[in-house]
């Protein structure tokens, strides 16, 4: 069998959750293709074809392509769709995005957030905010599945010289849908979904500024992404790329810090995989210390500048 | 313009979830169900979109059992002029359920179908993407803002990373994200308004599709078990415990 894996890219650099979504395209037993496709995207797909494991790197040029929209990317990608039994996507925003208009175009049920990969048709993904894990088998001629990539380690970067093959773009026209702008967070800390170390804060900080003046100094110190809870993304504290959870990002970081947050499953569900989990808060009844592996009970306005120094 | 809003009857945000001890899936049974959130800020975003002018009838539809009724009711009492439910008794996937609402779009013709991102039961976060696809429609989702204009919308969405805009042709698919607005709850009087608002039943024989599961079940079991939750007592001993225990720092 042969896996199309399509790339999450910005045309300058390949995501890290493309070479995540790798190590599950390849747990499916297969060569494995990837598909690179953007507008003078060339530089992630030679990246590509320099990870480890990858057989071939499609690469597709176009102008509709540019913003990797969802209505000319799945076009794409179903016009390359009969050789490969196998679709994966990370589950991404990106892929997110794309990835289910594929499927319904192949008329297949897509397998969404897998977590693990049993046999070539036999997936276990989260359901109900993590809160029970379902083992699904696929009926369908052709898999579709996005991946979870913090359930994945990423393929090693280097070792890899697949051939870059160019394919022809002219199925991915523009569908309805028109790019006007996009305004990304300048990150000078390491990305929320790839850091090994994420300190998220809650509603405990009380404001925008406490966040900033307790929280991120702590991130720095330590080298670690910043995150928050929803309840403090609600509150205006942190903006709503912070957010962890259900319906934020899913981390799994070595270790996670998480400061004045009470623990809803929705948050829970987005972070319970961490390595070494640590919880702050006041209430010593609070949720997060269940899932903790260390738990210190004070104020976060006392003991993070303290957590600091003492690093 | 008509707008479509699909709602889903999924267990309600607050329940904690428990997994039946035989592996066979969630329990049910005598537990609290609502409308799924996401799609209740849909329905909000309708009505939104009413009382600017811009839409001029807002139609509830859900694929469920009976009692999808009830949730199509939620919607009604919130605003929502009519109802549709497609009615089965066999558990839903979101390609039957995109299949299904391609047919009530033909048949209501909306120029704007608004529905949530994911249902928080299945977590599929895939019926409002493979809606766009099958009927051919532009797709704008994890929406954060709408605002229509004319034959168009322009969206900001929530992406990885920020935020990013982009301008559909309508018909089309928008789903929302969180912050897209707060809700509104249905007042008493709307309640009992709301009983008198008309909800047809169609079958899915009636709609010609075929709802039967793509994917089998094999087992549903509990997430990997809590943690040992070691109290510490000092921030000396935290930083301790991370470098020589957890060995992370």
């Amino acid at each position: 069998m042969t896996t199309l894996l399509i790339a999450e890219h910005d045309n300058a650099t390949l995501k890290d959750a493309t070479a995540r979504a790798l190590t599950a395209a390849l747990a499916l037993g297969g060569d494995v293709h990837v598909l690179v496709a953007g507008k003078d995207c060339a530089p992630a797909a030679d990246a590509a074809a320099r990870l480890a494991g990858v057989a071939k790197v499609l690469h597709a040029e176009g102008d509709a392509l540019a913003h990797q929209l969802a209505e000319p990317l799945a076009a794409l990608a179903v016009a390359l769709a009969p050789p490969y039994e196998a679709i994966v996507a990370p589950a991404t925003s990106g892929g997110k995005n794309v990835l289910p208009r594929v499927a319904a175009l192949l008329d297949v049920m897509q397998v969404s957030d897998v977590t693990a990969i049993l046999s070539p048709d036999t997936f276990e993904r989260p359901i109900y905010a993590g809160n029970a894990i379902e083992t699904v088998q696929s009926a369908d001629a052709k898999k579709v599945l996005t991946v979870r990539t913090s359930a994945f380690k990423p393929a090693a970067d280097g070792g890899g010289s697949a051939p870059v093959e160019t394919v022809d773009a002219a199925a991915a026209v523009a569908g309805g849908a028109a790019f006007v702008g996009a305004e990304l967070v300048r990150l000078e800390r390491p990305e929320l979904t790839s850091a090994r170390i994420v300190v998220s804060g809650g509603r405990a900080f009380q404001s925008a500024e406490n966040f900033r003046k307790y929280l991120e100094p702590l991130a720095d110190k330590l080298g670690a992404a910043v995150g928050a809870s929803r309840a403090a993304v609600d509150a205006g504290y942190a903006p709503n790329d912070y957010q962890v959870g259900q319906t934020g990002k899913v981390v799994a970081p070595d270790l996670y810090i998480a400061c004045g947050i009470s623990g809803a499953i929705q948050h829970l569900a987005g972070m319970k995989d961490a390595k070494v989990i640590v919880a702050i808060n006041k209430d010593p009844d609070a949720p997060i210390f269940q899932v903790a592996d260390y738990g210190l009970v004070g104020d976060v306005f006392e003991l993070l500048p303290e957590l600091e120094k003492a690093l | 313009m008509k707008v479509l809003v699909p709602v889903k009857r999924v267990i309600d945000f607050n329940v904690k979830v428990r997994v039946r001890p035989d592996g066979s899936g969630v329990d049910l049974q005598n537990v609290k169900m609502a409308m799924n959130p996401f799609d209740e800020i849909a329905v909000e975003e309708a009505l939104r979109l009413r009382e600017a002018g811009k839409a001029s009838e807002i139609v509830v539809v859900s694929i469920g059992p009976a009692q999808a009724a009830e949730t199509i009711r939620t919607g009604l009492a919130m605003g929502a002029d009519r109802g549709i439910l497609v009615k089965t008794d066999q558990p839903t996937e979101p390609l039957g359920v995109a299949k299904a609402l391609k047919a009530v779009v033909a048949a209501e013709q909306p120029g704007l179908v608004i529905l949530g991102k994911q249902a928080i039961d299945d977590d599929c976060n895939q019926t409002g993407q493979m809606l766009a696809a099958l009927l051919g429609w532009p797709q704008a989702t994890f929406a954060s803002r709408l605002d229509v204009e004319g034959d168009a919308a322009t969206v900001m969405r929530e992406i990885d990373g920020g935020l990013e805009t982009l301008r559909v042709a309508l018909p089309a698919v928008v789903t929302t994200d969180l912050r897209l607005n707060e809700p509104r709850y249905a007042s008493l009087p709307n309640i009992m308004k709301a009983k008198k608002k008309p909800i047809e039943e169609k079958t899915p024989e009636e709609l010609g599709v075929d709802l039967a599961p793509r994917l089998k079940v094999l087992k549903v079991v509990e997430p990997r078990g809590q943690r040992g939750g070691k109290r510490l007592a000092s921030v000396a001993e935290l930083v301790d415990k991370l470098k020589n225990e957890a060995q992370v720092l």
